[in-house]
């Protein structure tokens, strides 16, 4: 990932090897392909999207209620919980529990909240070790790479680079990348880590406002290993992963796994209520900049994401452009309506990273218009002055044009002169268009000439 | 029924025998139809790139051409939603409000409105379908693979009709071509990977034509078919039901 290009730069660069720019399509495009027939085999899926959708509304149209009733069960049941208002509060808190322990090793299961404030990183330079036990995470990890998939943290490598990695970092046969093998010897290593770390962190899927419950989601099963044998279990959630009633859960554990792998239910689903005897257990409840997205009423619904990634799997820009060109800890669509939110500047350009297909809204399990809200940005960036003064210029020429029946009828004549305004109309190598495409032919006569003749008279 | 054609700014210019037949068509279906002519976009290069703001004049532009007509009809869906969704005058709501509930697709105006049953129309290729995805997604001109929903598409109860055509859809019935307006342009290298990709899911299929309903999608494809010196060329829709 490099953070100074833009989307467009970074995907550029992805798609210069186009065998594996092709794999990465095909492998994503198998995982859409599964969630299709997975929700194809539910007649009510729909319906099942549509109760989703109103829960997660209804719920943030009384956010402080129920955050204040999750607060209160939490703690009757004996749960420490922490407010953190940006991504350092939350690893400050981390920190100081971790510190209150004496704990120098910690093992954590995915947590794309983590991620977004760079806890890892943070702890580091507090001298405190933090390892990722999902396996995909502990790739990336091991390759000092962030995850590129918020569900399949290395999707972008190949079994080839992980038995690369593997080698490298924990011993394991050089050359050999048989998927058994390697996974055993990750598990190997892991294991140990489960047992001589001083705590463990978990994201959070869903936090109960009723019980003061909260689910944690895994096909490996690492975050109950990582809680229950370890003394401190610290959870982080960003507020927007509260739902009202446990029943709810039904609703969305049926749909999160299906949208994100095809499968029925994930391997694991993991309810957390309060301490086992000995340990403590904590909850932080993260704002980072949610109160922003919950002010903005167009931009509003994207806090009902339950981080599936079926907006990711589906989308063709991204599996032709690869997680890391998006140059935040969530990419993909819905990461392209998050990261603005965060800093308009930085990441101007990610709601241009779509050609609105609306394909991500589609499968979106809880109905985020995230197509919409794509367009929205747009709009909002260009207001804001983000997009240059060059873009605002040109874009006026043409409109001018195109607004103008006068100009823009003696344009067309001049050799179509409007039409080189359009992006695709200028044969030469400086015009992007020309590099993969050959321009059209302009015909003998416009539509209009051709009506005038024929049938004006 | 008074009609008034709209011709999208990128037909007139480059696809002129597209605004031809769809006038043909439907002058065949007994429309009365006028062509007002001093129409020009609706707008959508600008706003797709984040300046709806700049569109004034395009709005005002359209709205003084296409009222007072019990119907307006284009040969693209893509434009279609654009004043579907967008159109507005704050000077004159009432005016755009009106032409976003008249304004249709060709082929929803010829199902949906015309009830056009079966075209007389012959066309002996083997044929590729297109689904655009904004008259597919957005204007549900087709039922999506996302969705669990009963399948249809109007493009195809259309092109049933048609003699000789043998129709063929790709591996992934309704993915993306990457046109994407500016974003053909601003990501270069993903529109045209994604183009490269539809082109030879239809070259698999051994097509002579790829038709649809955007000719934004079908110009964007074309190109990449001449850059690779395919023998496979782009139809529109209102061609081949238009087709003797």
């Amino acid at each position: 990932m490099n953070d100074n290009k833009t989307h467009s730069q970074n995907a550029e660069e992805f798609l210069k090897d186009r065998e594996r720019a092709h794999w990465h399509d095909e492998t994503l495009w198998f995982v859409r392909a599964k969630r299709d027939k997975a929700a194809h085999n539910i007649p009510e899926w729909e319906a099942l999207r549509d109760a989703a959708s109103r829960i997660k509304e209804h719920t943030l149209s009384r956010l402080d209620e129920y955050l204040i009733q999750f607060e209160e069960k939490a703690k009757a049941n004996g749960v420490q919980v922490h407010w953190a208002n940006d991504a350092e509060e939350h690893n400050q808190i981390v920190r100081d529990i971790l510190q209150k322990h004496n704990a120098k090793n910690v093992v954590k299961s995915k947590s794309m909240l983590t991620e977004e404030c760079g806890l890892n990183f943070y702890l580091r330079d507090q001298g405190i070790n933090v390892v990722d036990t999902d396996l995909g995470e502990y790739i990336v990890q091991l390759r000092n790479e962030h995850p590129s998939h918020i569900v399949l943290p290395a999707i972008h490598l190949k079994k080839e680079d992980v038995s690369n990695t593997f080698h490298e970092h924990i011993g394991t046969e050089k050359g050999n990348k048989d998927e058994v093998y390697l996974t055993r010897s990750a598990r190997k290593v892991l294991r140990q880590k489960f047992l001589s770390a001083d705590a463990a962190i978990t994201g959070v899927n869903f936090a109960i406002a009723e019980t003061g419950g909260i689910v944690v989601c895994t096909n490996e099963g690492n975050a109950d290993l990582g809680v229950h044998a370890n003394k401190v279990h610290i959870a982080c959630t960003g507020f927007e992963k509260i739902i009202p009633k446990a029943e709810h859960l039904s609703i969305f554990l049926r749909l999160l796994a299906r949208s994100a792998t095809g499968q029925p239910v994930t391997t694991y689903s993991s309810h957390f209520h309060r301490p086992g005897k000995g340990q403590e257990m904590h909850i932080v409840i993260v704002n980072n900049g949610r109160t922003n997205q919950l002010g903005r009423e167009e931009f509003r619904g994207s806090l009902k994401c339950i981080r599936c990634a079926a907006c990711f799997n589906t989308c063709p820009v991204y599996r032709r452009s690869g997680g890391h060109s998006y140059h935040t800890a969530i990419a993909g669509p819905i990461g392209s309506i998050l990261a603005p939110n965060i800093d308009m500047k930085q990441f101007a350009d990610l709601p241009f990273a779509s050609t609105l297909c609306g394909s991500c809204s589609n499968v979106c399990p809880v109905k985020i218009n995230i197509h919409e809200q794509l367009w929205s940005w747009r709009q909002k960036l260009m207001d804001e002055g983000y997009g240059g003064f060059a873009k605002k210029a040109s874009m006026k020429v043409m409109a001018g044009v195109l607004g103008s029946p006068a100009v823009y009828k003696i344009s067309g004549k001049l050799g179509r002169t409007a039409m080189r305004l359009m992006p695709f109309a200028v044969n030469n190598n400086l015009n992007p268009w020309y590099k993969g495409r050959e321009m059209p032919e302009p015909p003998k006569e416009s539509f209009r000439e051709w009506y005038t003749k024929n049938k004006k008279a | 029924m008074k009609v008034g054609l709209f011709v999208p700014c990128y037909i007139d210019q480059f696809y002129p025998s597209v605004g031809i037949s769809t006038l043909q068509l439907l002058e065949k279906f007994g429309c009365n139809v006028h062509y007002p002519p001093d129409q020009t976009c609706c707008g959508q290069p600008m706003a797709n790139s984040g300046f709806a703001s700049l569109t004034h004049g395009c709005n005002q532009n359209f709205i003084k051409n296409f009222s007072g007509f019990d119907y307006v009809v284009a040969p693209s869906g893509s434009c279609v939603l654009h004043i579907k969704e967008h159109l507005h005058d704050e000077r004159n709501p009432e005016a755009a409000k009106e032409i976003r509930s008249r304004i249709f697709e060709l082929t929803e105006f010829l199902t949906d409105v015309l009830k056009v049953e079966t075209v007389e129309a012959r066309f002996p290729h083997r044929v590729g379908l297109h689904q655009s995805c904004h008259g597919q997604r957005m204007l549900h001109l087709a039922s999506m693979s996302e969705r669990v929903l009963p399948p249809f598409s109007k493009a195809e109860q259309l092109l049933k009709g048609v003699k000789g055509l043998e129709l063929v859809k790709p591996a992934r019935v309704d993915e993306c071509c990457g046109f994407g307006g500016t974003f053909c342009v601003t990501e270069e290298a993903v529109s045209v990977a994604m183009g490269e990709d539809r082109v030879s899911e239809h070259e698999t299929n051994d097509v002579d034509y790829i038709t649809g309903g955007d000719t934004s999608c079908l110009m964007h494809l074309e190109g990449i078919l001449r850059r690779k010196k395919s023998r496979i060329k782009i139809v529109h829709l209102a061609e081949i039901l238009n087709a003797q």
